[in-house]
């Protein structure tokens, strides 16, 4: 019986185990070093939180695995061996493979700040990460304030988190403006003030320096670039993104770049080795208007699907439909379907309509293309909308006229919630008779 | 496992402590309140005790009026359910248990020892407890309190207080606010003011029983207990429009309102069982299990319960229309005969037109425990039960010395086993164990009905928003039945289960705005699929085909 080794327990490696076993009876073998069981990394913050347990977080009961005949192996690979098609693990276990999948995530980036190793200074990105914070800032007597470095959504997670323990967040984003990498102006602002609402040290356009430690190796203060300002504290948040986490495989046959570097078919340049989820590269450029590696939950989830048939004897390319995705800033959600770029890397021929409400909790952003009017896409801050909707009205080609008509259809919020689309279309046509 | 949990075990845990000087304030306010109460309890006699009744239970709404104020309105509003699973009191904790211990002996206090609050025998003044709450009943009805009246004050006040509590919790979402305004109003209203103010038209020559016009047969197992049906008879125009609205409600508007909106029309909006669950049980509905096993237990439980309610009311009431055939419409014959066909047809129809949304196991415990009804009415056809005598001594440990006919044997140990020990002490004294909703799903038989309607016949849904899922598991652990909402969310898959009672709370708690309860077509309204949207659209067909 083949047998297929997937290295890595995130969604990707799960979603691809899942499905082979759907469509076969290969053998299926998952690796981790991380944890026993898979769990979701996305629900990290609210374990902290206290909105739920450890065992919460694991979409699957742990009898699923045996029941579906889905080996789990604990550890961590070291090399692996293309030519004899060997796994070697640290402590000297060996593990042979027919078909390997890597789907070894993310880790986050540090750009060598001095410091950034010290005790209380972390990323935010796996289950060992977790406790370590638990450790460091169980509450705000042991810490009595944290630096956040790098505005992006691993960042404000983390500031949600500690908010919750009452413990005071410095927040440093390199950005003039909140995430405006990916959004646009209005939203970006919009968020600036929202985390100031949550009294949170919101500090824009600046970078950080160094991380001084205490005379036990302990994060004790840091220091600002810009103004040389040192702000004393016990945990620093190093979230300035993350990156393919493939070290281990530099001395493999597998070419890499940033990321593990695969065809549309997920294939690495070695026969059956595969790459997917995070830690994937598109070789070719990215699908579509996409980046070469997306490293989202629902991307490495698609990814899984594909190869699943193509490692069953049904070869697919990855063809992603439609981008979608959604993020929770603090208390707002956000949600985006179709591609609304920020202002820098915006295609010239996109345009934007854009609508905040009053109460500042809410705005919409529609991309549309300035000649044909063709509808690109869709930011929504504080309003649900329907993935399906959306979706089939990006297939349809729809001009953004008939998608500001019809937003109602879209509007996927709980009942009895007060509707904006009247007050949406209305700012819509204002807009053309004064421009 | 989380590294927090040895803490909720912890009396000292800071996180439980974590409460701001007004807060402190109000909590003792209402343990204040509380505490006359239990002075009361233990006679002590209050000079006054329209006085004393009213300080207490307005120090108890205060006190939580206050807490909530301080607690969700210094904030933003969101979602509030920070440090649920560290707080020892919702977490299992020291705090809960000793909660629900505290609960659950009141509750055994209340429906075995009520001379223990109080209550005065054979025509003796009240006196403790229940002679505090005196002065209300007065004021309502016109007759002195008794345990149920205590018991239903203070039921409503703890819907009254704590539904606030809830409305500021969800203050962003107007789903939770409306329906928690329906419970407060239903409990206040039909519940409590309407029957206690009914009882004032009692004279001599009419009588009306105690009405809660909500409250439904089965969950209601005495609705058609003689005494009740003969009063309402008795009570001509009126009370015989009350039976038959009692009728109408189980077999034509429950029918039809669960259709149009699901089983939450009733479980999320009206019911007392219910609104207590969703307020003074918010806090514990995180404590209901998710796995599989709960859930096998929880349909051999319910289903059994459903068939115990159905054989118990028609072995009542074919007893008393055997011995008392003049007195009714109905002979005994043409009430089980009726009986019998009506559950022929309903299960026929069923296991005809819903045939492929049955699954093997559904399909065979919907067939055994049709023959077992069966089997009881054909029994109480050639039987007479009042002449089986039954010695309740050997189902009550020798409680019970007294010597029951058939039926009423059934009927007391129902009401004693169902109706005190399961909705009573384990429903409402485990909530900082079980969950909130423990009743609600094991036991409820009125629920078990709405649900398996809500499962084969309602445009009730809770709809998946395609691929935007991240299995972060919030609705599963928020949902107080139980159901591992997650499950389908991941999948983009609708939730169609006959358990859920539609509190929204799932959708509301969704960080991704995944989930949205709706009334839709019926079609599609079930949609299995493999591979989520947002992937090729090949893919999809290919593969949501097969
Ligand atoms: C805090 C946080 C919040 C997030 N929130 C969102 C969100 O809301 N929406 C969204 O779309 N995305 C979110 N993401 C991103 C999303 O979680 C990732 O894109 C996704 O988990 C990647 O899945 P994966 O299967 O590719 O890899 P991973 O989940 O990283 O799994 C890889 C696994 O492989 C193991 N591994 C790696 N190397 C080895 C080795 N050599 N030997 C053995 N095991 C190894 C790792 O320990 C890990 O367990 C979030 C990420 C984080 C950290
Ligand atoms: S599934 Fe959602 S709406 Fe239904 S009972 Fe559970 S939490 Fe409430
Ligand atoms: S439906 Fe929402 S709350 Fe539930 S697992 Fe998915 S993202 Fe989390």
């Amino acid at each position: 019986m083949e047998h297929v080794v997937i290295i890595g327990n995130g969604i990707s490696g799960v979603t691809v185990a899942r499905h082979i076993r759907k469509n076969s009876d290969k053998k299926i073998t998952i690796v981790s070093a991380e944890t026993d069981y898979f769990f979701s990394r996305t629900a990290l913050m609210y374990i902290y939180m206290g909105h739920m347990k450890f065992e919460h977080t694991q979409p699957y009961e742990n009898s699923f695995w045996k029941k579906n005949r889905i080996e789990l192996k604990k550890g961590f690979v070291e090399t692996i061996e293309t030519t004899s098609k060997t796994l070697h693990f640290t402590g000297g276990d060996i593990l042979e493979y027919d078909k390997l999948v890597i789907a070894t995530g993310s880790k986050p980036n540090k750009f060598g700040w001095p410091g950034q190793d010290l005790e209380g200074a972390q990323g935010l990105y796996s289950k060992q990460d977790l406790d370590s914070i638990e450790r460091n800032a169980p509450d705000n007597k042991t810490c009595k304030r944290a630096v956040i470095v790098g505005g992006g959504l691993i960042g404000i997670e983390l500031a949600e988190m500690l908010n919750s323990r009452s413990i005071p967040v410095t927040f440093l984003v390199r950005e003039d403006s909140f995430w405006n990498g990916v959004l646009p102006k209005g939203e970006s602002a919009m968020i600036n003030r929202h985390i100031k609402n949550h009294h949170i040290d919101l500090r824009l356009s600046t970078n950080l320096q160094e991380i001084k430690s205490d005379e036990n190796g302990r994060v004790k203060s840091i220091v600002i670039t810009e103004t040389g300002e040192e702000i004393e504290c016990n945990v620093v948040g190093l979230t300035a993104g993350v990156a393919p986490n493939i070290d281990f495989l530099k001395t493999s046959n597998i070419e890499t770049n940033r990321g593990v570097l695969v065809n549309r078919q997920l294939e690495t340049n070695i026969p059956d080795v595969y790459a997917i989820g995070d830690c994937a590269e598109q070789r070719d450029g990215g699908i579509g208007q996409r980046r070469t590696i997306e490293a989202v939950w629902y991307t490495g989830r698609m990814m899984g699907e594909v190869l699943a048939q193509t490692i069953c004897g049904n070869p697919l390319e990855y063809k992603p439909g439609h981008w979608f995705n959604s993020a929770k800033f603090l208390d707002l959600e956000y949600q985006t379907y179709g591609w609304v770029f920020a202002d820098r890397g915006r295609p010239e021929y996109e345009e934007h309509f854009h609508w905040i409400h009053e109460d500042d909790t809410k705005c919409i952003t529609v991309a549309y293309h300035k000649d044909t009017k063709a509808f690109l896409g869709i930011n929504t801050f504080g309003i649900r909308m329907r993935h399906e909707t959306f979706d089939r009205w990006l297939t349809e080609k729809r001009d953004v006229d008939y998608v500001i008509k019809n937003l109602p259809e879209a509007n996927f919020d709980p009942e009895f919630y007060k509707h904006f689309e009247k007050d949406i279309l209305a700012t819509y046509n204002n807009r053309l008779q004064t421009v | 496992m989380s590294n927090k949990i040895d803490h909720s075990m912890s009396l000292a845990s800071p996180d439980a402590l974590n409460i701001t000087t007004k807060q402190k304030i109000a909590l003792a306010f209402g343990l204040v309140g509380l505490f006359i109460l239990v002075l009361a309890l233990f006679n002590v006699d209050f000079p006054n005790r329209a006085v004393f009744l009213t300080l207490s239970l307005g120090l108890v709404i205060g006190g939580t009026i206050v807490y909530s104020r301080e607690a969700y309105l210094t904030k933003l509003e969101g979602i509030k359910n920070d440090g649920v699973w560290f707080k020892s009191l919702t977490s299992r904790g020291v705090l809960g248990w000793a909660l629900g211990i505290v609960l659950t002996v009141f509750y055994i206090v209340l429906y075995f020892f009520p001379a223990l609050l109080g209550l005065g025998t054979n025509g003796e003044a009240n006196t403790g407890l229940v002679a505090l709450f005196d002065p209300l009943s007065n004021l309502l009805s016109g007759n002195n309190a008794s345990q149920w009246f205590v018991y239903g004050t203070l039921y409503t006040v703890a819907i009254l207080a704590f539904g606030y509590k809830f409305m500021l919790k969800y203050r962003h979402n107007r789903y939770q606010q409306l329906r928690t305004g329906s419970v407060m109003f239903f409990q206040t209203a039909f519940a409590f003011v309407i029957p206690e103010l009914m009882a004032r038209l009692n004279s001599d020559d009419f009588s009306l029983p105690y009405n809660d016009l909500k409250n439904m047969w089965p969950l209601n197992y005495y609705a058609f207990d003689q005494w009740r049906v003969d009063q309402f008879i008795n009570a001509q125009t009126v009370g015989l429009f009350f039976l038959i609205l009692g009728v109408v409600m189980v077999f034509v508007i429950s029918p039809y309102l669960t259709y149009k909106y699901g089983k939450r029309w009733y479980c999320s909006w009206v019911c007392g069982c219910g609104g207590l669950a969703e307020t003074a049980g918010d806090s514990f509905r995180q404590l209901s299990n998710k796995g599989v096993k709960a859930w096998k237990f929880e349909r051999w439980m319910i289903n059994s319960v459903l068939v115990f309610s159905i054989v118990t009311t028609v072995a009542v009431i074919s007893t008393f229309l055997g011995y008392d055939s003049e007195k009714y419409w109905f002979t005994k014959g043409v009430f089980l005969i009726s009986i019998g066909v009506f559950l022929t047809l309903l299960l026929a129809g069923i296991l005809y037109y819903k045939r492929k949304e049955l699954n093997k196991s559904a399909f065979r415990g919907a067939i055994g425990y049709y023959i077992l009804t069966i089997a009881f009415l054909v029994f109480y056809s050639f039987f007479d039960l009042s002449q089986i005598k039954i010695n309740a001594s050997y189902f009550s440990f020798g409680l019970n010395q007294n010597t029951y006919n058939f039926d009423s044997a059934l009927r007391s140990f129902y009401g004693f086993g169902i109706g005190s020990i399961f909705s009573g002490v384990i429903g409402t004294g485990f909530y900082p164990i079980l969950g909130n909703r423990a009743w609600c799903r094991m036991g409820c038989p009125m629920a078990t009905i709405m649900g398996i309607q809500q499962r084969l016949f309602s445009k009730f849904r809770i709809t998946t928003n395609g691929g935007q899922c991240i299995s972060c598991g919030n609705c599963s652990n928020s949902c107080e039945m139980g159901i591992d909402v997650r499950a389908y969310a991941q999948k983009g898959e609708n939730i169609v289960r006959s358990s859920c009672v539609g509190c929204g709370v799932c959708s509301a708690v969704c960080p991704r705005g995944v989930l949205k309860l709706e009334n839709d077509s019926m079609d599609g309204r079930i949609n299995p699929t493999e591979v989520l949207l947002g992937n090729d659209v090949d893919l999809m067909d290919f593969v949501n085909k097969n």
